[in-house]
């Protein structure tokens, strides 16, 4: 049986625990905001940029791809950028997010080689021996579009020098407080062009309906130009939303930790109640004892 | 008669307007105006400032290159950056300059990609300090100091 003084001290350190929790959740929740309004201000450069390429596809003839946009006939490799956070105490948030990729990664014919952003990613994947061909940890709480084109330039540079034939991003797609789920999509080659859901969604509000452009220099060069910083942004908004998540899931486990705590504080005040209690009740036995010795 | 103008950057939305009369920038072909009513055109722009002038007044954004596009009245420029004049630190944008300059100064590097990047920052830094610089002088309108 625990003493009065052992279980006072042990209620100490759980209410500290308790404390840190509650702050650590505290501050993923301002987090949350941040990442959420981060990548809603990145829609307005999205939706003008599909707007161009799509219109550039609608005058194109087929007869000039850009590199970007190309279907390679045989896919020998590929490649996936695998977002998950540095830091723990996250919940389930970099487990799923590594089940999900390690799922992918069996259902393919080919070689996969991983770009991981974040270092729990990166250290399971070494420790699973898989192929990593870059790193990229410790980014800043709050990313600038700077830190993503050196991602980015080593996406593409693979891409483009046929090391693999298509990237893929894996992140975690930020549903709403409570929902989060591990997510897979084509990066390279890109499909602004063809993809039909996201054309329609932004079609209502396309400022500029059935517009005949002239172009200066010519529809490639706004290609070339428009192109890498498309990939970028489709990258950083990836980024941002696996933060969003991440921050949601790690305050959703700081909130059960300190209801945790919480509850262990309440059963060990009611025991270190009955362990006083008892102290007391042997003393008062042992003064009675000694007392009645001396009668 | 007025039309819409945006200044977007990948990070956030830099500036919108819906009364604009006339917005000059530096094309990679040259200096141009967009005027009301102009052809549906999109084309690439080069580092540079662009002036934005409705009902006599005049804003002044230095951009890090991006591409224009114009139709129905409506311009967007997605720019790589963008800041307006009153946006930038002085000290902070001559600082960068002279930097990149002693930098070209000391020697520039042989590797092609880092010669690019520097005369980049280079040309990026002179913008900002002009663009900087003319807020100072435009102080009041109309009053020659």
């Amino acid at each position: 049986m625990a003493t009065a003084r052992d279980i006072r001290r042990r209620i100490r350190s759980v209410k500290n625990i308790a404390k840190v929790t509650g702050a650590l959740e505290t501050v993923a929740a301002s987090r949350v905001r941040k990442a959420q309004n981060q990548a809603l201000a990145t829609r307005a450069y999205a939706e003008a940029a599909l707007g161009i390429l799509r219109d550039i596809g609608k005058q194109q003839r087929g007869d000039s791809r850009h590199p970007y946009l190309e279907e390679r006939s045989s896919v020998r490799s590929i490649a996936i950028v695998l977002m998950t956070s540095d830091r723990g105490l996250a919940g389930p948030y970099n487990a799923n997010m590594i089940r999900k990729a390690t799922e992918f990664e069996k259902q393919q014919s080919v070689p996969v080689h991983y770009i991981t952003i974040g270092r729990k990613g990166r250290d399971w994947m070494l420790r699973r021996g898989a192929r990593i061909i870059a790193d990229f940890a410790d980014l800043p709480a709050t990313p600038s579009i700077l830190d993503i084109t050196v991602i980015a330039r080593t996406a593409v540079d693979d891409f483009l020098s046929q090391q693999v034939d298509e990237v893929f991003l894996a992140y975690t797609l930020f549903l709403d407080a409570l929902h989060h789920e591990p997510h897979i999509e084509r990066l390279l080659p890109l499909q602004p062009i063809h993809s039909e859901e996201s054309a329609d969604s932004v079609n209502n509000k396309q400022p500029f309906p059935s517009s005949i452009y002239s172009y200066e220099p010519d529809p490639d060069s706004i290609l070339w130009e428009i192109l890498p910083r498309f990939t970028e942004l489709q990258i950083f908004h990836a980024l941002l939303e696996a933060l969003a998540s991440e921050h949601t899931a790690r305050m959703m486990a700081m909130r059960h930790a300190t209801e945790n705590a919480n509850a262990l504080v309440s059963d060990l005040t009611l025991s270190y109640n009955k362990a006083r209690q008892l102290a007391i009740t042997s003393e008062i036995l042992d003064i009675v004892g000694g007392a009645e010795a001396l009668l | 008669m007025p039309f819409i103008c945006d200044i977007i950057t990948q990070e956030r939305l830099v500036y919108n307007r819906h009364d604009i009369e006339s917005v000059t920038v530096q094309g990679i072909e040259g200096q141009m105006t967009i005027l009301s009513q102009h052809a549906p055109l999109i084309t690439i722009l080069d580092y540079g400032e662009v002036r934005v002038r409705k009902e006599g007044e005049e804003e002044i954004f230095a951009i890090g290159g991006g591409i224009l596009q114009v139709a129905d009245n409506h311009m967007v420029i997605l720019a790589d950056s963008a800041e307006r004049s009153d946006e930038i630190d002085i000290a902070r944008a001559e600082e960068a300059r002279r930097r990149a300059k002693k930098m070209m100064e000391e020697g520039a590097p042989a590797d092609p990609e880092a010669l690019a990047k520097l005369e980049a920052a280079l040309k990026r830094a002179d913008i900002r300090v002009k663009v900087a610089g003319q807020r100072r002088s435009q102080r009041g309108p109309g009053v020659d100091v």
